[in-house]
């Protein structure tokens, strides 16, 4: 169970979160939307202590993770999965290496046993045969793609995903949104998919909140935002379903 | 007006309290250092062996110049040739030896270090590392500073050997003063804390120009841009800090 609760936070003179307090129940696949620049990454940072509050608690499990040591942050971390909206992989490292890293890093298992693990997470993102390219070799997509195998490889009961399909094309992100709702569904980990795309939300979200200029303007259930009459909310529902239908 | 005053005055303190910062936590994670092996073994080949080859170029033609330099400045008999030896072997051990490879690192190794930091701030990277649970201060900083640390004194010792070799080698071939001459002078006025000096000296560039450099690639702000920002930042600060540090140093411990 994750706790943000009336979080704020300002960098230089701009106001990026505004009391912002959102729940995230174990087990629950829960989407952050919201418009480009709405602060929706600045709250993802808050939630592994990435970035601290200026005001307000982030808690993990029961606990304020500001109110810890680095030391005791750094174990609350390893609960966690995370999928930067760029990727973040390693660049000095191939596919299969990044993937890696976190098992040699963090577990006693033997090479026979990693390359294993990899080949399976590699396959889980349909990218099998990258193992040995580089970053810098692969499309943004495939980039996301390895790097989305990596954040999953130690099976994390949180997974924080930033825009896990922005950038790919709508066959892999049907993939993509699959293989985030069979995680979900099998591991039962906890899910947090940060997105603005509304396809995703619909498919594989229990719940959505929706940040609007810095606020939690609206959160609910899928169900509820189907129902729900809110003029913001429905407005970039309704930009993404003009989008959807063109495509 | 009060405002800006008060920034030129806070701002260098500012940063060297991060930097004071940056250093207490790296000193904090020296004890997780057997994780980080690897990267200090990395480390050393491309900070100190790759470095190899452009260091004792740089000292072979700074030796080479001195004995060319003392020799011209030398025009009267009186004064006996062995004296070439006597000038260039201690100058390169005090001061050239460990001056040259500080100015030749601070523009190979610290932009690097720097770069390399950088980028994998503004893509994301570091936070990547710290999102697994790693201390990215111990992972990525240590194991420079340490090699920088390590691989330094070596760098120095062969740019001695190096520059006075080349030096007498000059010295003889251009019929300046012939090698055993130079020799001689140089035994008579070898000093054996030179030597202790100059490594001294070559471990605190090497700290300096190492752990300046992870200081600005580390807190890279803004895109390509900043990484390139730090770049030139890390490699100017280095040297500018070389030259401080060598002022104080000679002041101090000669
Ligand atoms: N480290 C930072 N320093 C200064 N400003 C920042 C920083 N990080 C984010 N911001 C600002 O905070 C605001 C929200 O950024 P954020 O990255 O959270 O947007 P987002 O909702 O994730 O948008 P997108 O969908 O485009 O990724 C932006 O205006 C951004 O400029
Ligand atoms: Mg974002």
């Amino acid at each position: 169970m994750i706790s943000v609760t009336k979080v704020n936070k300002s960098f230089n003179d701009k106001h990026v979160l505004k009391d912002v307090s959102v729940d995230i129940p174990e087990g629950e696949t829960i989407a952050i939307i919201g418009r480009s620049g709405s602060g929706k990454s600045v709250l993802m940072k808050h939630l592994i202590g990435l970035l601290s509050p200026d005001s307000g608690t982030v808690t993990v499990d029961g606990i304020d993770i500001n109110a810890i040591t680095y030391a005791e942050l750094r174990r609350v971390r390893r609960n966690f999965g995370v999928l930067f909206q760029g990727g973040a992989l390693f660049d000095s490292m191939n596919s299969f290496e990044n993937v890696a890293f976190p098992l040699r890093t963090f577990t006693e298992m033997g090479e026979p046993e990693i390359e294993d693990v990899v080949k399976r997470c590699l396959a889980m993102v349909e990218l099998e045969d990258v193992g040995a390219k580089l970053p810098s070799e692969l499309s943004g997509g495939m980039q996301k793609r390895v790097a989305l195998a990596r954040a999953v490889a130690l099976q994390p009961r949180y997974i924080i995903y930033d825009e896990p399909t922005s950038g790919l094309d709508p066959e892999t992100s049907n993939t993509i949104d699959e293989l985030i709702r069979n995680l979900a569904d099998q591991l039962n980990v906890t899910s947090i998919v940060v997105t603005h795309d509304m396809h995703s939300v619909l498919n594989i979200a229990d719940r959505a909140a929706f940040i609007y200029e810095g606020r939690m303007h609206w959160t609910g259930t899928i169900d509820e935002l189907h129902r729900s009459d809110d003029q913001v909310l429905k407005a970039f529902v309704t930009a993404n379903e003009y989008k959807i239908g063109l495509s | 007006m009060v405002k800006q005053t008060l920034d030129i005055v806070l701002n260098p303190l500012a940063t060297l309290g991060r930097y004071s910062r940056l250093l207490f936590h790296a000193f904090g994670a020296v004890a997780e250092l057997s994780i980080y092996r690897k990267n200090l073994w990395e480390q050393m080949v491309k900070s100190g062996v790759d470095s190899i080859p452009i260091v004792c170029m740089a000292a072979g033609f700074s030796g080479a110049v001195s004995t060319v330099q003392t020799a011209y400045q030398l025009v009267t008999p009186l004064i006996p040739r062995s004296t070439i030896g006597a000038i260039v072997v201690p100058s390169m051990i005090l001061e050239l030896g460990a001056v040259v490879t500080g100015f030749i690192l601070a523009g190979r190794v610290g932009a690097r270090i720097a770069a390399e930091l950088g980028t994998m701030r503004v893509t994301e990277q570091i936070d990547a590392l710290e999102s697994m649970g790693l201390n990215s201060i111990g992972y990525l900083i240590v194991p420079r500073v340490l090699a920088g640390i390590i691989m330094f004194p070596v760098l120095y010792v062969a740019a001695c050997f190096v520059g006075i070799g080349s030096g007498m080698l000059i010295g003889d071939l251009g019929g300046f003063v012939p090698a055993e001459e130079f020799l001689v002078g140089a035994r008579e006025f070898f000093q054996p804390f030179d030597p202790i000096f100059g490594v001294i000296k070559s471990i605190v560039f090497g700290f300096l120009i190492t752990s300046i450099s992870c200081f600005k690639g580390y807190y890279t702000q803004g895109g390509a841009e900043g990484v390139g920002r730090s770049t030139t930042q890390a490699a100017v600060a280095s040297c500018v800090f070389l030259l401080l540090a060598d002022l104080v140093l000679a002041a101090t411990l000669l």
